[in-house]
């Protein structure tokens, strides 16, 4: 099975605080940590594991810069066998749109019989698979937790609200958009990076895929950033460590949070 | 402007809470406007009726094929009943993940996901909020919906309508929806797993999110929970690297839980998070003093969790 995972480089909200640059045009981006988006590493692992099952090849590919190279390799180190860097100025001002239809470009050039996206990334809009289906005339699930491999389709679960899964039966050549929790991904050490790092990997441009730059930049446009209203938000406790301690102590006795 | 369509999702012949939702939405979008409703299924009159109360007129479309939502067939008859330029509103839910982005594709027209607020609509300039970075940072966007648009609203985010005074009709559209073949068939649904724990009865939960950085911690919040005579349960993460099990994980797609006191140690605070937390007193423990949880809980502590914990138990071991 020839299988393609399409991958993003973010900042990781865990390692970093977010915060807004002086403009308030966009995040600060000096010293932000980035990694893979992480839906994407469970995408990346789902692909590798049905390889090992029923054989064939995994592609990583990202929209991004030099850079993003490096999410690419991260991958690769996993498992993925060949990646794909998808580099153009005219991208850097695209949409969820403009990334599908970058995506879409690459997909026609070659013959995959699975597409896998994460089920979102740091924008949150959970889009870009879905997209690219529509415009490929694939089928789609979305929020996929399970995948069984039968014949030409597979049988899938998605997550719902709740915990409950969905199960459906979905043709091949489709788009899956992974959710966490479907597996384990692996953990990449620096011997497996460094394996990676001399493969070569090409960089395709608007023109290499047929994409029309002029169609791609954003129609969804950002005006500005700015820090969410704290709501009403929290009375905040300082203090050292023995005053926070005790002054959470005689809260959760007011109000009953100790038996 | 362009026909507002709401579409209602509905289980068990009940439409969804969010419905009263969209309806307030709609209204921010173009507030002389008689929005629609639409309501596909399978027997689904009863829906209507009760989307009738709240739209001026609801759109039936009732197939035996869509008796279980499956995205893409409603996404072909969709685009073969509305009007080219509709605005469709959903609930940004898992039904619309599915839905939203090929309907977009497919109408041609913008898809804007996720809205938290509705600014404004400047001429055909729909001006709304959407929160970037798990919540961290909020985005003003912008775009044209003169020729129609799809746009999913979190759900809690807009105040339900509850007039209810609309006295709409039923207007029967299964004939303009056509037929759709599909290569996606819905199979069933399988119930999540009952766990050793019912985290929704508990009064007191220590709940822990991907700050406790280690399974080897897992046991620290344990403790405290002991002490205090708490329940456990946790963000989704945890779940995912299977250090408790799913019946522990509050939110959207675990449990909604509504105990007098969260603990939330080391949580972020995202909306699928916090959309499992119905009511209760929320003490929030996080080192970044910029996490989204701290907007809605009632007290909040920049700390280690890994720190605070342990001192909590014994303090409250001293008694
Ligand atoms: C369709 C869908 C459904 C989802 N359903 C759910 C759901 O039901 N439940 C759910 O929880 N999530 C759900 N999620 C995931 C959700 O979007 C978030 O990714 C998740 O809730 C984040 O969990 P977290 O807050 O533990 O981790 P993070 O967002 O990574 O936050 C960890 C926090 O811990 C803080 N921290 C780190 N170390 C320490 C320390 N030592 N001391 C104090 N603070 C520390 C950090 O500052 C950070 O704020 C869903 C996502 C999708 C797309």
């Amino acid at each position: 099975m020839e299988i393609l995972v399409c991958v993003k480089r973010v900042p990781d909200t865990e390692e970093n605080e977010i915060r807004l640059n002086s403009a308030g045009n966009d995040i600060e981006r000096d010293d932000l940590v980035y990694s893979v988006n992480e839906w994407d590493n469970y995408a990346v692992e789902e692909a590798i594991q049905i390889i090992d099952r029923v054989g064939g090849c995994v592609t990583v590919v990202t929209v991004g810069n030099e850079e993003a190279e490096e999410v690419l390799r991260r991958e690769m180190a996993m498992g993925a066998e060949k990646g794909i860097l998808l580099k153009d100025a005219a991208f850097e001002s695209c949409d969820g749109k403009g990334i599908a239809t970058i995506l879409a470009g690459l997909v026609k050039k070659g013959k995959y019989d699975l597409i896998l996206t994460g089920a979102q990334a740091d924008d949150g809009a959970a889009q870009v698979g879905g997209m690219l289906a529509a415009m490929l005339d694939l089928p789609y699930a979305s929020l996929v937790n399970k995948i069984e491999v039968q014949d030409n389709k597979l049988k899938v679960g998605r997550e719902i609200e709740g915990g409950n899964q969905e199960m459906n039966e979905i043709e091949l050549p489709c788009v899956l958009s992974i959710q966490t929790g479907i597996n384990e991904p692996r953990y990449v050490g620096i011997r497996g990076i460094r394996k990676v790092a001399s493969v070569e990997i090409p960089a395709y441009g608007a023109s290499d895929l047929g994409v029309d730059a002029g169609s791609i930049g954003a129609v969804v446009k950002r005006t500005d950033y700015f820090v969410p209203a704290m709501g009403e938000g929290a009375e905040m406790i300082t203090g050292s460590l023995d005053e926070i301690v005790a002054k959470l102590v005689e809260i959760l006795k007011a109000k009953g949070g100790i038996k | 402007m362009a026909q507002i369509f709401a579409y209602i999702t509905h289980k068990n012949g009940k439409a969804d809470d969010t419905a009263l939702e969209l309806a307030a939405a709609a209204k921010k979008i173009n507030a002389g406007a008689d929005i629609k409703a639409v309501v596909v299924g399978s027997g689904v009159d009863a829906v209507c009726q009760e989307a009738a109360a709240s739209f001026k007129e609801v759109w039936k479309i009732d197939k035996a094929e869509v008796a279980y939502p499956n995205a893409e067939i409603i996404r072909g008859l969709l685009v073969n009943a509305l009007p080219k330029d509709a605005i469709v509103l959903l609930a940004h839910d898992t039904f619309a993940m599915d839905l939203g982005p090929g309907l977009s594709i497919k109408k041609g027209v913008p898809y804007v996901a996720d809205v938290v607020g509705i600014d404004a609509v400047e001429g055909s300039t729909l001006k709304a909020v959407r929160q970037e970075f798990g919540g961290q940072i909020s985005t003003h966007v912008s775009c044209d919906i003169a020729s129609g648009a799809v746009i999913t609203l979190r759900p809690g985010a807009f105040e339900a309508d509850e007039s209810k005074s609309a006295g709409g009709s039923v207007v029967d559209k299964t004939g303009d929806a056509g037929t759709v073949a599909a290569k996606r068939k819905f199979l069933e649904v399988v119930q999540a797993e009952a766990g050793e724990v019912d985290i929704t009865k508990a009064d007191v939960l220590v709940s822990i999110g991907r700050g406790i950085e280690d399974q080897e911690n897992i046991p620290i919040a344990q403790e405290l929970a002991e002490a205090m005579g708490a329940v456990v349960s946790c963000s989704r993460p945890i779940v995912d690297a299977k250090w408790l099990e799913k019946a522990r994980q509050v939110g959207t797609s675990g449990q909604t839980v509504k105990p007098n006191i969260y603990m939330a140690m080391g949580i972020s605070g995202s909306f699928q998070h916090l959309g499992g937390i119905k009511g209760g007193y929320i003490i929030a423990v996080n080192k970044n003093s910029k996490a989204p949880i701290f907007q809605v809980a009632d007290i909040g502590v920049v700390a280690n969790i890994l720190e605070v914990m342990p001192a909590l138990t014994e303090k409250i071991k001293e008694g």
